[in-house]
């Protein structure tokens, strides 16, 4: 096995020695004999780095993985997760060990770099939603949609929270989940025709409302509409944006929301089954003493020189304890350096280029499919990027059939979507890097699996 | 002092080569109109305009601004801010309860693999065994290492984790009709602690500790009722020591109907040494970016799994992988019938759990058992290298950290805790974690690890005592104090944090 221990023999003797132990088993007097481990775990012995990586290619060849070049699927499926160009240069600078083995920014003066990078960041995160107030990142989309209600109950002082059913499923899931602790009331309402059907919430007040933007079956929902229902009920509104649709859509702070909050894997982070992925989270000023996470402020050292720090910490678990805007401590700096390094790439000219792609492919796949008959669109709300449609066969059987012909074919649309009119249907994502010819060929291929 | 070990130090930053001493310009301000880094794929599809694809009215009218650069000034840019951070590979990190040891290249290269790191988290199941095969070994391993049941592996950090362990106690009291308000947490406790117990709808009870540093079991017999839902403890304790009344504390907190929860902060220096499981808890949090060193990317990605008791497992988080005996798949995904749902929207920070995995395969239950030794070895070293120069509050041996203070030399020199820490990177090391636990006055809360080697650590020794004989000389010549200046070989100096707070500027637009 590989030692990450540098400890001789007799290093050791000579360290016991002077701390007047005979063994290192004496080390751990202060330990209970009676609860002490006999006989050591029952796990197997170390291995070599070079069998461990055997073993890995074993196991990783049971994943169907996302591919270039036709070594693996393409990819159709969205819902929060896209598959995004992610160029050589952004994994270099981000696989750097400096950013990697570092821990949180707790000594500035040997952590400008992490603490510059996340300042670049929160000013990208700034002029994507419109809002002034960028946090330093949250674990993902869900978690940064539960810190956004919380803030949003605790400034309002009402539990009432109205969400829209074009929220993604799972983050909905999240949300439900952490109710049970801070006993938010949530409320979903429906979708009619792809767009949320405010009109049909009733009474006079809630804490906050929130809404998809593009919602998760790719609708592009009408803000000005939540922002009046919020205004009615005296609530906030808290936005969950695609935040690669701000290279064309206008920006959820333009718009009138207090909070906007998303997933942001689509900067420069892999698939990764799901994680680490990136919560931003993005309010108005005024919210800024309750930020959930860290802020990084510019400042200067004692020569007047630039500099960054964490700031406004009295926010923060670690000095607020019991009292504190959040409990979140460790967050996701990792992804949010590397979505810094990913917009400087993609800079003014591909943030735009990257939404038009996606839309022109979505726009030219929902063509070719519903060119197929029995394939329908779920909706006719506008769509940016994704789409849902209804096929002759279930959903999750055309996903299984295409994956032997290739195709990560999209998400059935099941849980959250239980009675709704869109259960069973097929949600189908696009990015700049689908081709006409791969829609071309998973047109084909969709024709075949139905017509079976 | 010992003389032993007086060989150059592989864990000090002292000879990293810092160029030039301005500061380097933001992404924005290199930005030039029509410069750009990006390339895209050739698609092949029409060239429909946005007006063409989206009504007018949800477009937006300028640009969205970002900035313009090359690829050859993006790499510079972030080059040059990699050489302003510290960060382990650079030197040793004895950061305490933050457990920075060296994360290993290959985990990283694990995280790397296509196979893994390319699969879309909605892929069926049937499609990622492989994924399956990895979390359900992990989730084992977990258990195996703590001594409980079963596990959850979605908790993205360590807080995340405690949350999720926080529901799991209010699910199992509520399925016992049970309604319990109060959690247990001694004044030794991490901050997030506390703060998990709000979100989780609980009041928090704070107990004391004794003049050992340990709970103070009359404090907390005092405190317990039938009202307490569960104690929130983590052994070894932020001192360092081990809490040697941990079985009558959870027989105590049984007794009463509550639950015992582990935070896993300090879980590294126990690994097949005892298992919280057999010390009486019943939920068990794990910290994979301390203790099984994934690293920590300068403040995540964490992973924060949550092991549970045999009576707590039926309200684990959902969906689960879990063996099947299904002939299709060997894996399969479950939702535990009384679930409290899911905390994640996935299944947890799996890049970072398979990189977990990983290091777990490479150190067997031997490499995990020598860990444990040589992180308690280390520690207790480098603590007695600093009897007699600093203040040992408690003085006990200890686990994987120490805690000293610099009370005694405030009051002769002025020198304050910050001071010390803020020299000591001037030594080429990072500083330890200072002012916490928050009942130690001017305290210093240092954790070498097992992977700095004894020179490294006796470097480190050496340094907080030159540190403090260098205060002792400047304030008996009444000269002022070199540690108050200090660092001055930085890319910056101290930073005026409360201007940062007063005029607050977060992004480059609020310039």
């Amino acid at each position: 096995m590989p030692d990450f221990v540098p400890h001789t023999q007799h290093d050791i003797g000579e360290m016991l020695s002077f701390l007047g132990l005979e063994s290192t088993e004496d080390l751990f007097a202060v330990v209970p004999p009676a609860i002490r481990l006999a006989g050591g775990l029952d796990l197997p012995m170390g291995i070599s780095e070079a069998d461990v990586t055997e073993q890995l290619y074993s196991i990783g060849a049971m994943n169907a993985s996302v591919g270039v070049g036709g070594s693996g699927l393409v990819c159709f499926a969205g819902g929060g997760s896209y598959d995004h160009e992610v160029p050589a240069v952004t994994r270099a600078l981000a696989g750097r060990s400096e950013f990697v083995t570092a821990y949180t920014p707790y000594q500035p003066e040997v952590a400008q770099g992490v603490l510059q990078a996340l300042f670049e960041y929160q000013t990208f995160i700034s002029r994507i939603t419109g809002l002034e107030i960028s946090n330093s990142s949250l674990y993902d989309g869900s978690a940064a949609l539960v810190e956004g209600v919380n803030l949003a109950v605790a400034e309002s002082g009402d539990s009432r929270v109205i969400v829209s059913s074009g929220v993604h499923p799972r983050w909905r899931g999240v949300l439900e989940t952490f109710a049970a602790g801070t006993g938010h009331q949530l409320e979903v309402v429906p979708l009619n025709n792809g767009l949320t059907d405010w009109a049909s919430v009733e009474g006079t007040n809630a804490g906050c409302v929130v809404v998809g933007y593009p919602n998760y079956l790719g609708a592009i929902e009408s803000l000005s509409s939540a922002r009046e229902l919020a205004d009615r009920l005296g609530a906030l509104l808290v936005v969950c944006q695609d935040p690669v649709a701000a290279g064309l859509l206008k920006s959820p702070g333009e718009l009138g929301a207090d909070v906007v909050v998303g997933e942001a894997q689509a900067f420069g982070t892999a698939l990764s089954f799901g994680g680490p992925y990136l919560g931003f989270f993005a309010c108005h000023h005024r919210l800024v003493r309750r930020l959930p996470g860290r802020l990084v402020g510019e400042t200067v050292d004692l020569d007047d020189k630039r500099s960054y720090v964490t700031t406004l910490r009295a926010r923060e678990q670690d000095i607020r304890r019991e009292k504190a805007s959040s409990n979140v401590c460790t967050n996701e700096t990792l992804m949010a350096v590397t979505a810094a390094i990913q917009l400087g790439w993609l800079g003014t000219q591909g943030i735009r280029e990257i939404a038009l792609a996606g839309a022109r492919a979505a726009r030219y796949g929902l063509q070719r499919l519903t060119e197929i008959p029995g394939v329908q669109p779920s909706c006719t709300a506008p769509i940016f990027r994704e789409f849902s449609v209804k096929l002759p066969i279930p959903a999750s059987l055309a996903i299984d059939r295409l994956l032997d012909e290739g195709y990560l074919a999209g998400i059935a649309l099941l849980d959250g979507f239980e009675g709704t009119p869109y259960e069973g249907d097929l949600l189908i994502a696009f990015t700049e890097r689908r081709t006409k010819s791969e829609i071309d060929s998973f047109a084909d291929a969709l024709t075949k699996v139905i017509t079976r | 002092m010992s003389d032993l070990f007086d060989r150059p130090a592989a864990g000090s930053a002292k000879s990293a080569p810092l160029v030039g001493d301005d500061c380097e310009p933001t992404l924005f301000e290199f930005a030039s109109p029509g410069r750009r880094a990006y390339s895209l794929r050739t698609t092949g599809i029409p060239e429909w305009t946005a007006t063409e694809l989206i009504p007018a009215e949800h477009l937006r009218e300028d640009p969205l601004e970002l900035t313009e650069v090359s690829e050859r000034d993006l790499v510079g840019h972030f080059t040059r801010l990699a050489h302003r951070q510290y960060s382990v590979d650079l030197g040793a990190y004895p950061l305490g309860s933050c457990t920075m040891k060296y994360n290993p290249k290959t985990c990283d290269e694990a995280a790397g693999m296509r196979s893994f790191a390319g699969v879309h988290p909605e892929t069926p199941a049937h499609a990622v065994q492989g994924w399956m095969q990895i979390l359900v070994e992990l989730e084992e391993a977990l258990c195996t290492i703590t001594g409980m049941a079963a596990a959850t592996l979605q908790p993205a950090a360590g807080a995340a984790g405690e949350l999720t362990g926080l529901l799991l106690m209010r699910a199992y009291h509520a399925a016992n009709d049970d309604v319990r308000t109060r959690v247990i947490i001694p004044d030794s406790a991490h901050g997030t602690n506390p703060a998990s117990v709000t979100l989780g709808g609980y009041e928090v009870t704070t107990v004391g500790s004794d003049d050992r540093g340990f709970v103070d079991v009359d404090q907390l017999r005092a405190a317990l009722g039938t009202d307490v839902a569960g104690i929130m403890l983590t052994n070894p304790n932020t001192l360092g020591l081990f809490e040697e009344d941990i079985v009558e504390i959870a027989k105590m907190v049984h007794e009463v109907g509550g639950l015992l929860y582990y935070d896993g902060a300090n879980l590294n220096p126990i690994l097949g040494v005892v298992r919280p499981g057999d010390m009486g808890f019943d939920i068990v949090n794990m910290n994979l970016h301390k203790t099984f060193a994934t690293p920590h990317g300068g403040g995540g990605p964490g992973a924060g799994p949550v092991a549970v008791s045999k009576r707590l497992v039926e309200f684990l988080p959902g969906p689960r992988p879990v063996r099947s005996n299904d002939r299709e798949s060997t894996f399969e995904l479950l939702f535990p019938p009384k679930s409290i749902g899911r905390v994640h929207s996935y299944y947890g920070n799996a890049l970072v759990l398979l990189r977990a995995w990983t290091y777990i395969r490479l150190n067997g239950a031997d490499g995990l058992r020598r860990i444990a030794d040589m992180a308690v070895l280390n520690a207790n070293w480098l603590r007695e290298q600093l009897r007699g120069t600093y203040d040992f509050p408690y003085d006990r041996p200890v686990m994987h950290e120490c805690v000293v203070s610099v009370s005694g030399l405030k009051r002769a020199t002025g020198m304050r805790a910050l001071d010390v820490a803020k020299r000591l990177l001037e030594f080429g090391f990072h500083s330890p974690t200072v002012y916490f636990p928050l009942i130690v006055d001017e305290a210093l809360m240092i954790e070498p690890t097992e992977t700095e080697s004894p020179e490294t650590v006796a470097a480190i020794a050496r340094a907080l005592i030159e540190i403090a004989h260098e205060a002792l000389a400047s304030a008996s010549a009444g000269e002022a104090l070199r540690s108050a200046q200090a660092p001055r070989s930085t890319p910056v100096r101290r930073v005026d944090e409360a201007r940062a707070a007063r005029k607050l500027v977060s992004t480059f637009d609020a310039r």
